[in-house]
């Protein structure tokens, strides 16, 4: 369970973000992509990110997360294929060297401040 | 209004992570990071590789555990210089990250390393999220688990670059099928290299040495 530092990585990345010449800025949302691979929950980041956000411009923003699919691409044979279950030999050549292309995105993209 | 930001969250540790691999390729010293679930028998396997490894290779190992320093008492007794980190003092965190790694091998002093074994925390999730500068990974799986964890933690898997199946001793007393847990990894990895071996009796150890060896 490593949510809650996810989490606290986040609000320090988006309090850095805010324009430092806003009164009292409120943040709507925050636009996340978190790869299907990455063993981040998303009910729990969101469960963290509400506890340790109360009293911040962060206070009830939304986490609209984007999930990424897996992509696997066969170095051996140049197959690429979106993954939907942990199989990532190649369908084609069986055994070649395969690379991710995405999957692994535990990323903030922007924020969406309250008008 | 949108701010666009496009930041990888774990960046600050990513960056840790980029010099502490700096500050080993300095030392010349190779880092291998070790994971499992808990109970798998990574001490015992890094105990008899220790054994089989010193003193033509000098060894460091950095035990990350929650608590107790009994896996560090033990890895000690083979003469290799060990440090221990435990993560209650982080909060009690499931695995190590890359500052933590940077104190400890600071502390361990690398001069005189060829090889740095960082044994992770028990943990088929979290650890395998964080890069703390190592060159290689290795995660330990045993007969005494089941064959599907491959396909139930597959990041871990994905980002190893080689699995012990430990415990093979035990095979007769047990219904693990062998065969089926090293095929879940190999369709989580194709081409990762499997030793399946026992850390008990030494069973299967050879091939496992050999490729450590090589990775020096
Ligand atoms: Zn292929």
């Amino acid at each position: 369970m490593h949510e809650m530092g996810i989490a606290q990585e986040l609000v320090r990345i988006a309090l850095e973000a805010l324009p430092r010449d806003l009164k009292d800025p409120k943040v709507a949302s925050l636009n996340l992509r978190i790869g299907k691979l990455s063993s981040v929950v998303p009910h729990s980041l969101t469960f963290c990110f509400e506890i340790i956000t109360r009293d911040t411009p962060l206070e009830h923003a939304r986490l609209d997360i984007e999930t990424v699919p897996v992509v696997i691409r066969c170095d051996t044979c140049g197959r690429q294929w979106e993954a939907d279950t942990p199989v990532f030999r190649c369908p084609d050549c069986e055994n070649g060297q395969v690379r991710m292309i995405s999957g692994r995105e535990i990323d903030i993209d922007s924020l969406t401040l309250m008008e | 209004m949108e701010i666009k930001i496009r930041k990888n969250i774990l960046e600050k540790n990513l960056t840790e992570a980029d010099k502490n691999r700096s500050f080993f390729r300095e030392k010349k010293v190779f880092v291998l990071n070790m994971m499992s679930s808990p109970g798998s028998g990574k001490t015992q396997t890094l105990c008899r590789t220790l054994a089989q490894l010193m003193p033509d290779i000098q060894v460091g190992v950095i035990v990350g555990d929650i608590c107790t320093t009994n896996d560090a008492d033990r890895l000690a007794k083979t003469g290799a210089k060990v440090t221990q980190i435990n993560t209650d003092q982080f909060g009690g965190d499931c695995h190590l990250t890359a500052p933590m790694i940077d104190t400890a091998a600071r502390q361990l002093g690398c001069d005189d390393l060829d090889l740095l074994i960082v044994e992770n925390i028990g943990n088929l999730v979290c650890p395998a999220e964080f890069d703390i500068g190592e060159n290689a990974r290795v995660v330990v799986l045993s007969v005494t688990e089941g064959e599907d964890k491959p396909v139930k933690y597959p990041l871990m898997f994905q980002v190893s670059d080689a699995a012990i199946l430990n415990k093979v001793d035990l095979l007769p007393y047990l219904e693990f099928d062998a065969a089926l847990a090293v095929e879940n990894m190999k369709t989580v990895h194709p081409g990762m290299p499997v030793f399946e071996l026992s850390a008990k009796t030494g069973q299967g150890f050879e091939p496992w040495l050999e490729w450590l060896r090589q990775q020096l």
